[in-house]
């Protein structure tokens, strides 16, 4: 569980999953960079210091269970999951190319680790749910958590599991909503009113907090709170910066879905103090 | 002839199926009473899921069960399962290869005067499609409970097809029923009527008539409509004529992927297929709607004739 959870630790590691992103994304010609930089934080402290897991034994019966609901941000899963020794790391540099095992997509027959095979918006939230009904039904106290994008919330299937979530009092099941503002066609607000969010969450019972989704403290505070919170499922409001680390991308909607090109690659790299010699461009 | 409901059949393999393995577990949309899971409802209150009238959502919830080790049966009517629902099937279940497993009632025309609304007749070519989706189905209360325990033994996605009328029992409890088979109801020398579902009774009566009239004919019940395999196509050999009838649309249903799978296993011999061809339903009682959409045994007695020249 808790295997390091300093903070200076997590900060770093937190700067080696960007790299990883950035450099996974440029090798594979496409993928999600904006989605997958605003929860690199989030993503590192669930995988160091909140989840019960065992890489070793990914399908260890006692394990707390991460679905990725908002599955175009694999790389920042992929990351961590390489990280703590799902894969090897050089697998990374393989996403998306032919006979990889890091589909474009989260692929549960093919990735270790990857506990649903998500990529349609909103279906990972009911299958977390299932997991945590799944979960209560045997009395075991193993948790779930699982990332949703504010986009995603647009989908009518995102109401469906939080109305049932709350109906059956799961409340081993934590949402993280990945608050980034910005979906495919724009401000999400402007393309698809979803606002209020956390009073809509509310008024279909569920536990919701607000949080920094970059600043640690306040993403432990917030694991914390929602492991406290009985009879509701709990909601994290996390705001977050699309493209989070590297400059050019931050706050911009193109960055949503494409890979750098040999110069932005470079830019982002000296942004992130990485050396890349000019031949491996 | 004794008629017994397909769907009872569904809700009793629960019940005896649930007493056995606590793994089963059962998922139901406002439909618990019409898909006869309130009878597993009533006796384990805590293995049974109501999801009010969110499809998509109860499909996805199956996902997860099937995640924790339980064995998810997700019920509802085969239009809202395998239509309104077919991206959660198609990916939260197939493609992550979750271990669930969905019955569908109230399939094809049979479904009556609720009109096409609620008469899929697309569902076995949706399924049938997903990768490792392996899709069932019954024509009777036995085979129901037959094809129920063989998907209940099998590690893996399977679609099962059940109807809402009762239908006249053809087999009894003996019957055995692995994923694959086929089963052979009457022998014949002349023509073969593979059908699936309610549509078996119609040929069981047109076989009837055309062995009256002379022509020996054969009646196989598709209890497995996917995976068509090679060895279970060898005794259409025997055939000159083959007939395909289903309460279901022609393009991707029984008729044309069983003509296809003859082909490829280099089993030639005449065929026609008898199906919903390119139209919706209609409200109406199944027989009405048989007659209407040419699913009835006069039908399928004229086409046998039409293929015999």
């Amino acid at each position: 569980m808790s295997t390091n959870c300093d903070f200076e630790k997590l900060r770093e590691i937190a700067h080696d999953v960007r790299v990883d992103i950035i450099k996974m994304i440029y090798y594979a010609g496409s993928g999600h960079p904006g989605g997958s930089l605003s929860l690199v934080e989030i993503m590192v402290y669930l995988y160091w210091c909140v989840l019960k897991h065992d890489p070793d034994n990914p399908d260890w019966e006692e394990r707390d269970r991460f679905v990725l609901s908002k599955g175009h941000a694999a790389p920042v899963l992929y990351s961590v999951l390489a990280r703590r020794g799902y894969f090897p790391h050089e697998d990374l540099w393989s996403l998306r190319k032919i006979n990889s095992h890091l589909q474009g997509h989260p692929a549960r027959t093919e990735t270790p680790g990857v506990e649903a095979s998500t990529g349609s918006l909103g279906q990972g939230f009911s299958v977390a749910l299932g997991m945590a009904l799944g979960l209560k039904l045997d009395k075991k106290d193993s948790r779930v958590y699982v990332a949703l994008g504010d986009g995603e919330i647009d989908e009518g299937q995102v109401w469906e599991a939080a109305m049932s979530a709350a109906h059956y009092k799961a409340d081993n099941l934590t949402a993280i909503l990945d608050f980034n503002t910005l979906q495919i066609d724009g401000e999400i607000f402007e393309v698809m009113n979803s606002s209020p969010i956390d009073e809509k969450f509310k008024a279909f019972g569920w536990a919701t907090k607000t949080i920094n989704g970059h600043n640690l403290e306040e993403i432990r505070d917030a694991f914390e709170w929602a492991k406290s919170v009985k009879g509701k499922p709990q909601l994290i409001i996390a705001h977050t910066i699309k493209g989070k680390g590297i400059s050019f991308m931050e706050n911009k909607v193109e960055w949503h879905g494409k890979a750098p090109n040999g110069e932005q690659f470079k830019e982002a790299m000296q942004e992130l103090g990485v050396e890349i010699p000019d031949e491996s461009i | 002839m004794e008629k017994k409901s397909l769907r009872k059949a569904f809700g009793e393999f629960l019940i005896e199926i649930g007493e056995r393995d606590p793994r089963v577990v059962a998922l139901a949309a406002d439909l618990a009473k019409s898909t006869y899971t309130e009878m597993f409802k009533e006796k384990f209150p805590d293995r049974h899921f109501e999801f009010g009238i969110q499809e998509q959502n109860m499909m996805g919830v199956a996902a997860g069960l099937a995640s924790t080790g339980k064995i998810p049966f997700a019920s509802t009517f085969a239009v809202f399962a395998a239509g309104r629902a077919y991206d959660q099937v198609r990916l939260s279940i197939a493609y992550a290869r979750f271990n669930v497993k969905i019955v569908a009632t109230h399939a094809g025309l049979a479904t009556g005067e609720d009109g096409a609304s609620h008469q899929m007749t697309e569902d076995m070519a949706l399924m049938g499609a997903i990768p490792g989706m392996v899709v069932l189905t019954a024509s009777d209360y036995y085979s129901a409970k037959a094809v129920l325990r063989a998907a209940y033994e099998y590690d893996g996605p399977v679609y099962v097809r059940l109807i809402r009328p009762s239908a006249p029992v053809i087999y009894d409890s003996s019957l055995k029923f692995e994923i694959g088979d086929i089963i052979e109801i009457k022998k014949g020398k002349d023509v073969a009527i593979a059908s699936c579902g309610f549509t078996v009774h119609e040929s069981l009566k047109a076989a009837e008539i055309l062995e009256r009239k002379g022509v020996s004919v054969g009646v196989y019940d598709f209890l497995t409509v996917k995976p068509l395999k090679t060895d279970h196509l060898q005794m259409f050999k025997k055939y000159r004529a083959l007939v395909t009838v289903e309460d279901h649309v022609k393009w991707g249903g029984l008729g044309s992927n069983l003509v296809a799978a003859l082909g490829e296993a280099g089993i030639n011999l005449s065929t026609r297929i008898i199906a919903v061809n390119d139209v919706f339903g209609r409200s109406g009682s199944p027989e009405e709607l048989y007659r209407y959409y040419g699913l009835d045994a006069f039908s399928i007695v004229a086409k046998v004739e039409e293929i015999l020249g």
